[in-house]
């Protein structure tokens, strides 16, 4: 059975699309033939994050408004099997994407995919809205940071009201979790930075995992790389690991840091 | 100078380079097509159309593939054809 999961924030640049881009590969990595859609019309970048940028030539929007199949705009991966993108038009705006068009779009990817993942714009205008309306669950990335949690806490009221599933009597509500991202131990230790439990105390969803702030990231976004696909990568790590949480795994949510695993600390571990 | 800074560094620039390269390959499509953006699906059709007067094709059998590099593009057009067996089908009718 597929599953369609928003990637959502309402803030943005919390990492939304990094995000997509992870747990996207994840999934395809556990061997589930997943797609990842850009629903950020105007302002594509999951096709860059993915790497295949260079590869785009229809969109979700040729394919809603009937001007191409979705066969034809499916861009699938060249380093995963079960990985594909639906990128974006770059030169169209939002009133391109309908609900309509859209509900099409997934309907024919669920008979296909196990997972589809989309990743939505920021804010809370048409794009976003869409994107999370024909979701099963969403992943709400939060950052550490007060604007970041407040605007989690908008988005987690509109999964509740504004969606297919809630709208629809007799439905379970859309399974909604946390993904805290660009988390930064050290400093929360100082007490310079929210702890993962201020913000569960005030979000009140389940943990989906705890992403540490990493150098990585940014070269993973250097080369259009999902970073799970850089297996020194603590943030890669700790984004397979909330992907086998969402697949069910009971796994217990530890934060490693890029120091940890430096040279001093494996030399050490080495000799140990 | 730190001995260990040095090929730390070296990686560091790496990935940034082909940040600058990707971008600049990209940008350079994206400024040049913005006049008119969705010429693809143009494209695509009025070719269906050229070929449609000679031999019979559907519309779903046309894939198109566009590889934008830096020296050179290329633009990739596949159309299948009805194999004898089908032509035999829609002649019969």
């Amino acid at each position: 059975m597929s599953k369609v999961i928003v990637i959502t924030s309402g803030k943005g640049g919390v990492g939304k699309t990094t995000t997509s881009a992870a747990i996207g590969a994840a999934l395809a990595q556990r061997g589930y033939k997943t797609v990842v859609i850009d629903f950020d019309v105007g302002l594509r970048n999951l096709d860059m994050i993915m790497g295949c940028e260079r590869r785009v030539v229809f969109d979700f929007i040729n394919v809603i408004q009937g001007d191409a199949k979705l066969k034809q705009a499916l861009i699938k991966d060249k380093r995963l099997e079960n990985l594909y993108v639906l990128p974006t038009s770059q030169t169209r705006d939002k009133d391109a994407l309908t609900q309509e068009g859209v509900g099409q779009v997934l309907d024919e990817l669920r008979e296909e995919f196990d997972y589809i993942i989309c990743d939505s714009p920021a804010g809370i205008e048409r794009g976003a809205h869409l994107a999370m309306y024909y979701a099963d669950e969403a992943i709400v990335v939060t950052n550490p940071e007060v604007s970041s949690v407040r605007d989690s806490d908008r988005v987690l009221g509109l999964l509740n009201s504004k969606t297919l599933r809630a709208e629809s009597d007799g439905r379970e509500p859309l399974k909604a979790h946390l993904l805290l991202t660009r988390y930064d131990p050290a400093r929360v230790a100082k007490g310079e930075m929210l702890n993962v439990d201020d913000v569960l105390e005030i979000l009140a969803i389940p943990l989906l995992g705890i992403i540490p702030e990493s150098p990585t990231v940014l070269r993973a976004s250097n080369v259009g790389m999902p970073v799970v696909l850089d297996d020194k990568s603590v943030a890669g790590k700790a984004y397979e690991a909330a992907v086998a949480r969402l697949d069910g795994e009971q796994i217990a949510v530890r934060i490693d840091t890029e120091q940890k695993a430096g040279f001093l600390q494996r030399l050490l571990r080495k000799s140990a | 100078m730190n001995m260990f800074s040095f090929p730390l560094r070296a990686r560091k620039l790496k990935s940034a380079q082909t940040a600058k390269e990707r971008l600049q390959i990209l940008l350079a499509h994206e400024r040049s097509d913005g006049s008119s953006p969705d010429f693809l699906p143009t494209l695509q059709r009025e070719i269906l159309e050229v070929v449609k007067r000679h031999m019979q094709v559907d519309a779903d059998m046309v894939d198109i593939k566009l590889e934008r590099g830096d020296e050179l593009s290329s633009l990739e057009i596949n159309i299948e054809l009805p194999g004898a067996q089908k032509l035999r089908a829609t002649s019969a009718r």
